[in-house]
């Protein structure tokens, strides 16, 4: 588990009384990203109860663009893959892998980003924007949620090749790695259900 | 440049709001001359604005929470009193468009702004010291969870001098609250408040979720923890559970209003009744985020003052899990009338009767509790006592609501606000008073005064009958809620009854003033030398009073439930004394970030209500700045020297050997029992 490759390094110094405060973050950031999973359980409910809703409007099956979907979801897969090598990188103490497999990441993350915003100024050029029906309103805001936690996941990842850079591995970076590689494994996880229910069944 | 906003946003035609503007701003005005006249600005800064100690966290949540206790119940009088005159074709004094917004403010401030800020004073103020630890998890975000909670109530106020509030009904119900039926900059008021607010209260959810599952002493197992404690941790699970809903249902309605989309809208395939579905799936839970606190303040009080171990410890924990889960099945009770047909309404309304069931047993058990116990009619012990009658006839009100045929009659009548006064006046309110008498002197380290104390009991008792009453008689005749008047003038005498009642509320507020003021003129008279006032049973009362910034010098090592009272009765009655040696405590220290963060997100909302767009988005980057100097910030711990803490703890020492006579209360109460 990850707090156990934590807790390994450390101060033991003042261990008296002392919780173990890596454990308790990693802890409490699965506690949060719980939290976070009810927001896009609520959306994908909105999503399903507005799927008919569509005033005339294009359906699922209109605005699909299967191939396109296929590769940003490969695209989004493989960085998970790289986050993982990081975290490996980072247990055998290798700082400058952990800094180029999140150089890595960051770039499939940017490309899905890319992707997606290359998505919705089609359909919004093509006048499928989300003011056009109820159905498009839950599309965009379903889907580009998810797409702000991962921009908000690739300045994570900014911010900490920085510290990286200025620090190293630490007991302060050790276990933001550990709590943005859960966030990031997370966003894939959302990902499937989102790639799944938006888009292949909507293909259908 | 300034947006929506100019000068005609001011109220200047309503002499009730101008007035209370110009209230504010002269006491505001004294108030900032007087902090600068002591110079305590420095003071304020560097104790409590900075301060990431869950204690005076708690405090500033508790004085926030009276402060806007103020400002609701003075809604909640001018509503009374326009209801007392607006008969049989009069006007009184308040217009449609200002009642509806003092309605919707009235439950927008009571509940989030009064009852919220005080169930989390509380468990800032105990939940550590029952567990036994230093601080909660996390103390910066704690600090941030005020601020941004301060900052919805800035907002609320805000909403009086410039522009308008909702005027829809404290969970502004869709489509009234889209922008084809409010296109005013009320609704954005209420969007900013509650989403900056709310997303503070997810933080301390899941604070606290960790503090209590991470953070107890040695020997603390889950099932030797005070029931406040139990209860503070479900209702953190149902914080963590249904506050994101509310962040959700507001966002999907910010984006209706702001970006012209169709969540809530009556055309383009959008659908209002999934807006109330989802405002209920938090509304409900939160209903009970409010309550279970106060089921842990009133069987921590009649515990001690009944001198006994709580009656049914396992069942009180197990009612309360099994009250949690519940609370997430119940919500379509709000809405039987909408048409979800009658087998959803039958499963919600049998759902909802099994609830009175773990309530029931909690009910037992604070009555066997005080079977046989030598009860002190203390003013917590009566607010307890005032409570399980009062809540008992709101739980059977509730219990009648929850036949949907029933509800079909009584849905949208004065029935409901007679209901859900009874229990969150009769539940939460006297609960959280209970809670403000009993752990006061470990805040400040003297009780408060009990004679104003009981004073202020049998008004609030005496005055919500009065006031409540005749609220469940005029729905029989018909009367509805949200009304601005009425033609009937056969109503009448009984509204100007529940004015009466209000007036007796006032009165007891009065008296919780009064006895504020006497008991700081008198608290050397009324200090707790030994930090156990009360001759309690759980660890908060193991330390001094006030507590120390570190709680405890020796992280304490419990045996059981109530092990402070067993390790009382093991000492011949007192209260064992930390002994030395000690060691260097680990402590967190102060945060700027956390006010700084809390002011931005004002000045975000605020731009954002009136579409000041530069505004916004300079805010917007100056939080995620300050947020970046935080993450980089490494000096946020420092360590308290065995020397200062030994100086701390001899200090207490000394004062309870020099001023605790043998003869005292607690030695004689607990050696006779033994």
């Amino acid at each position: 588990m990850s707090t156990d490759t934590l807790s390994n390094h450390g101060d033991h110094a003042h261990e008296h009384d002392h919780h173990d405060a890596a454990g308790t973050k990693v802890f409490g950031f699965w506690v949060y990203l719980m939290s976070d999973l009810i927001i896009f359980g609520s959306l994908f409910a909105t999503y399903a109860v507005l799927l008919r809703g569509t005033a005339d409007g294009p359906t699922p099956a209109d605005i699909v663009d299967l191939p396109l979907i296929l590769i940003s979801t490969f695209l989004l897969l493989v960085s998970s893959f790289t986050y993982g090598m990081a975290v490996l990188a980072m247990n055998a103490d290798q700082v400058n892998k952990v800094k180029a497999w999140l150089a890595v990441t960051f770039l499939l993350g940017a490309g899905f980003i890319g992707l997606e915003l290359y998505e919705f100024h089609h359909l919004i050029h093509l006048g499928f924007g989300p003011d056009r029906s109820a159905f498009l309103s839950a599309f965009f805001t379903l889907v580009g949620t998810h797409g702000l936690h991962v921009t908000f996941g690739l300045i994570w990842i900014l911010v900490m090749l920085v510290q990286l850079q200025k620090k190293g591995l630490t007991d302060m970076t050790r276990p933001r790695i550990m709590c943005l590689s859960l966030f990031w494994h997370f966003l894939d996880i959302v990902w499937i259900c989102v790639f799944s229910f938006v888009y292949l069944m909507g293909a259908l | 440049m300034f947006g929506k906003l100019s000068l005609e946003a001011i109220p200047t035609h309503d002499p009730i709001i101008m007035t209370t503007i110009t209230g504010i701003v002269l006491g505001g005005l004294a108030l900032v001359a007087a902090i600068t006249y002591f110079k305590k600005w420095g003071y304020l800064w560097n104790e409590w604005v900075t301060s990431v100690d869950h204690k005076k966290l708690g405090i500033m949540y508790f004085i926030v929470a009276l402060v806007m206790l103020l400002r609701g119940f003075a809604d909640a009088i001018m509503m009374r009193s326009q209801l007392a005159m607006a008969s049989a074709g009069a006007e009184g004094f308040l217009p449609p468009s200002h009642y509806d917004q003092i309605f919707t403010a009235h439950g927008v401030i009571m509940i989030f702004f009064v009852a919220m800020p005080m169930v989390i004073g509380l468990m800032n103020l105990v939940v550590p010291l029952q567990i036994g630890a230093r601080d909660v998890a996390f103390p910066f975000l704690n600090n941030l969870s005020f601020w941004l909670f301060a900052a919805g109530v800035i907002l609320v106020n805000v909403s009086l001098f410039a522009g308008e509030f909702a005027k829809t009904g404290w969970l502004a119900y869709a489509p009234l609250s889209g922008l084809d039926y409010s296109p005013g900059v009320g609704v954005d008021y209420w969007i900013w408040a509650l989403q900056i607010s709310g997303i503070g209260t997810t933080l301390t959810g899941i604070n606290f979720f960790v503090t209590i599952l991470k953070m107890r002493t040695k020997g603390m197992t889950l099932f030797r923890m005070p029931i406040f404690t139990w209860t503070s941790l479900c209702a953190n699970v149902l914080i963590i559970a249904s506050f994101p809903i509310l962040t959700a249902t507001i966002a999907l309605l910010t984006l209706d209003r702001y970006l012209g989309m169709n969540f809530f809208t009556t055309d383009l395939g959008g659908n209002m009744m999934m807006y109330v579905n989802l405002i209920w799936a938090w509304g409900h839970p939160e209903v009970y985020i409010l309550i279970l606190p106060a089921f842990g303040v009133f069987s921590e009080v009649i515990a001690t003052f009944a001198r006994k171990r709580l009656f049914g410890y396992g069942t009180m924990v197990w009612a309360t899990v099994a009250i949690t889960v519940l609370s997430f099945i119940v919500w379509l009770h709000h809405f039987f009338t909408m048409g979800a047909g009658a087998n959803v309404n039958a499963f919600f309304g049998i759902m909802t009767m099994i609830i009175a069931i773990p309530t029931g047993v909690k009910i037992f058990n604070w009555l066997f509790t005080m079977y046989r116990g030598r009860i002190e009619f203390t003013s917590p012990v009566l607010w307890t006592l005032g409570f399980i009658i009062t809540f008992s006839l709101g739980g059977m009100t509730g219990v009648m609501l929850s036949i949907p045929a029933a509800n079909f009659v009584l849905h949208n009548s004065l029935f409901v606000i007679a209901h859900f006064h009874n229990v969150i006046i009769g539940g939460v309110v006297f609960g959280m008073l209970a809670g403000l008498t009993y752990w006061f002197p470990k805040a400040f380290g003297f009780t408060l005064n009990e004679k104003w104390g009981k004073r202020s009991f049998w008004c609030w008792l005496v005055g919500f009958y009065v006031a409540f009453v005749p609220l469940y008689v005029l729905s029989f005749f018909g009367a509805v809620r949200r009304m601005q008047s009425y033609d009937n003038g056969d109503w009448q005498p009984l509204m100007i009854v529940a004015w009466v009642g209000a007036l007796i509320i006032a009165a007891g507020i009065a008296c919780t003033l009064i006895q504020f003021y006497v008991s700081i003129r008198d608290r050397k008279q009324n200090q707790d030398v030994t930090g156990d006032p009360w001759d309690a049973r759980t660890l908060e009362w193991a330390t001094s009073s006030p507590a120390p910034f570190y709680n405890f010098a020796h992280l304490p090592d419990i045996n059981g439930i109530d092990d402070y009272w067993a390790k009382k009765e093991n000492n011949g009655g007192k209260p064992p004394l930390s002994e030395g040696p000690y060691q260097d405590i680990h402590m967190p220290k102060n945060t700027w970030e956390g006010p700084v963060l809390g002011g931005l997100s004002t000045a975000f909302g605020f731009a954002l209500v009136w579409h000041i767009w530069w505004l916004a988005i300079v805010s917007g980057i100056g939080m995620f700045v300050v947020f970046l100097a935080r993450v980089f910030r490494e000096d946020v711990d420092y360590y308290v020297p065995a020397a200062e803490v030994e100086r701390i703890e001899r200090e207490h020492r000394q004062r309870v050997e020099r001023d605790v006579q043998p003869s005292s209360s607690y030695a004689s109460q607990a050696g006779g029992q033994a």
